[in-house]
């Protein structure tokens, strides 16, 4: 389904602050797949689902999903093939827009946008349906202003607006990150029931390792822009959040390890 | 101040207000400050003036100058998209090219349309005194460009325009060239402004090169001052206050021009700090009002 192929990025490249930020990564995600992705700050977590979602170009490697090579597509057309939910809750909806004409831009994604009404009136029973189905009493608002609503609300919102037309892969970078713990369990399991019911391909960054074990079929640990453990199956459901944390000390020992011969 | 003067503030205001919709579709839609106008303004008339002296239909020249408007704007929206030139500098740099290229086109700074047909011709002809034909015609111009405007915003590709000056990352995540938008829209903006400066030439019977300068300021008081006394709380209420606030923008110019306390009056050469204070006045009134109100 997703193939990375000898995929390398670097910042900076050419000062001295350049960082090899993908490593050379080769990584294959099966059609179905929900893969949770861990790994300690600058690990490229997000800069790998950036380079998926065509924020950047890399600088060696190719990437193919499906049938379609597109390392060279810009972000706008991949978007045809990816939605994409953010940590800033701020960043998936239009403020000055209604909730219902946020959802008729999400209607549109990778389709060409024409001369017809921005909201249609055969589109709303669906928009209130859908909204409904979260249950945050927001199929009564629809003409309520999305500046408006919570950064839950608005998160919320935007895991819809991103699933409304099935995408082919859905990546989600800390999306719940920002927000209580309350809501945020709430945004996770709205997560899981829209997964599930679409049988989405899915890749979900967390900080938290009880999460990265709890969901999905598959998990990833970055370390320094390359995988260091990639567990599915069977394997991921016997995985223990001590695991995992034996598993980060390890490659940050080893980096002690480094740091302390280059000093000697 | 006599009707006369009202009059014609209002047959100004209102012509005007075509311009200032442009300005409203790039400062507050687009969140793209673009001081092009102040070329393309002049660029309108230049262009509108040579099709009319060399015997072309007046109503088709304005298609000419709305079209040159476009183009002016693109070229301002591409050098900011594609080449990363800040936008301010973009359009400053499309400004003062359109400078010369508006004497170009004239072959001198000025082009005189006294004699010559213009678009008042027809109304004219039916029996309108003169004084009215302006009045008319800038009333239908102006509503037929307000109710293009406000439907096009309510399009799938006009909510995408919003989109793109709201929130750029989501919209791009949702498959929009932004870039494309960003110049389609500065384009339609500018061909307003162009379509404004098409019709002042016709009207006061003269195309000049320097009629632009100001113009960015007279859109942004415009927009402020309509925001303020008639609210933006949707898109419609939003283009409609900007035309309104054009006509209490040439009103309020009219009014303080002809104003005497004794020896005192202002002359056409104090617009600019009147403008300015308005300007001031309209944005500082809000903050004043809330601490008034929270006495």
């Amino acid at each position: 389904m997703i193939h990375f192929e000898d995929c390398i990025k670097y910042f900076h490249r050419g000062s001295v602050n350049e960082v090899r930020a993908l490593n050379n990564i080769n990584l294959h995600i099966k059609d179905g797949d929900f893969t949770t992705i861990i790994g300690s700050n600058g690990a490229g977590k997000s800069t790998l689902l950036n380079a998926l979602a065509g924020t950047f170009w890399l600088d060696n490697g190719t990437i193919t999903i499906g049938a379609n090579e597109v390392t060279r597509w810009p972000e706008y057309k991949r978007a045809s093939l990816i939605a994409r939910v953010f940590q800033d809750p701020l960043l998936g909806t239009c403020p000055s827009a209604t909730i219902e004409q946020n959802l008729a831009l999400a209607l549109k994604r990778g389709k060409r946008r024409g001369f017809g009404p921005g909201v249609k009136a055969r589109d709303r029973m669906r928009f209130a349906e859908e909204l409904e189905k979260v249950g945050l009493g927001l199929e009564d608002r629809m003409q309520d202003r999305v500046g408006l609503l919570s950064g839950g609300q608005r998160q919320a919102l935007t895991m819809l607006m991103a699933t409304m037309v099935r995408p082919d892969v859905l990546l989600l970078d800390e999306h719940i990150a920002a927000l209580d713990p309350k809501t945020a369990n709430q945004i996770l399991t709205l997560t899981q029931e829209i997964i599930t019911s679409q049988s989405l391909t899915a890749l979900m960054i967390t900080h938290n390792m009880r999460h990265a074990i709890m969901f999905g079929n598959r998990l990833i640990m970055l370390h320094q822009g390359g995988v260091i453990l990639d567990v599915d199956g069977k394997e991921k459901e016997n995985l223990s959040v001590e695991d995992l944390l034996q598993q980060f000390y390890r490659v940050q020992g080893e980096e002690l390890a480094n740091d302390s011969m280059l000093l000697v | 101040m006599t009707w006369y003067a009202a009059l014609g503030a209002l047959e100004q205001g209102l012509v005007y207000g075509i311009m200032v919709v442009g300005v409203y579709l790039t400062f507050r839609i687009l969140d793209f400050p673009d001081l092009t106008v102040d070329g393309s303004l002049p660029l309108g008339a230049a262009i509108s003036a040579v099709a009319i002296t060399s015997g072309i239909n007046p109503y088709l020249s304005l298609v000419f100058a709305a079209a040159g408007g476009f183009a002016a704007g693109a070229v301002t929206a591409i050098l900011n998209t594609k080449f990363k030139i800040l936008h301010l500098l973009a359009s400053i740099l499309t400004m003062i090219a359109l400078y010369s290229i508006n004497i170009r086109i004239m072959g001198g700074p000025n082009i005189a349309l006294i004699g010559s047909a213009t678009i008042f011709d027809p109304v004219i002809k039916l029996g309108v005194p003169s004084h009215l034909a302006g009045l008319l015609i800038f009333s239908g111009f102006a509503v037929a460009v307000m109710s293009v405007v406000i439907w096009f915003l309510k399009t799938e590709f006009g909510q995408a325009v919003l989109a793109t000056g709201d929130n750029p990352q989501m919209i791009v995540s949702l498959g929009v060239n932004t870039h494309f938008i960003i110049i389609v829209g500065v384009g339609l903006s500018n061909a307003l402004v162009s379509l404004s400066g098409a019709l002042i030439a016709q009207n006061q019977g003269a195309a000049d090169v320097g009629m632009g300068i100001g113009t960015i300021i007279a859109g942004l008081a415009s927009v402020i001052v309509g925001e303020t006394i008639f609210g933006s709380s949707s898109i419609t209420r939003a283009i409609i206050a900007a035309i309104l606030g054009s006509t209490v923008y040439r009103l309020a110019i009219a009014l303080a021009l002809g104003l005497q306390w004794g020896d005192f009056s202002f002359s056409p050469s104090d617009l600019n700090l009147i403008t300015a204070l308005l300007v001031i006045g309209a944005l500082i009134t809000p903050s004043i009002k809330k601490k008034v109100l929270a006495r």
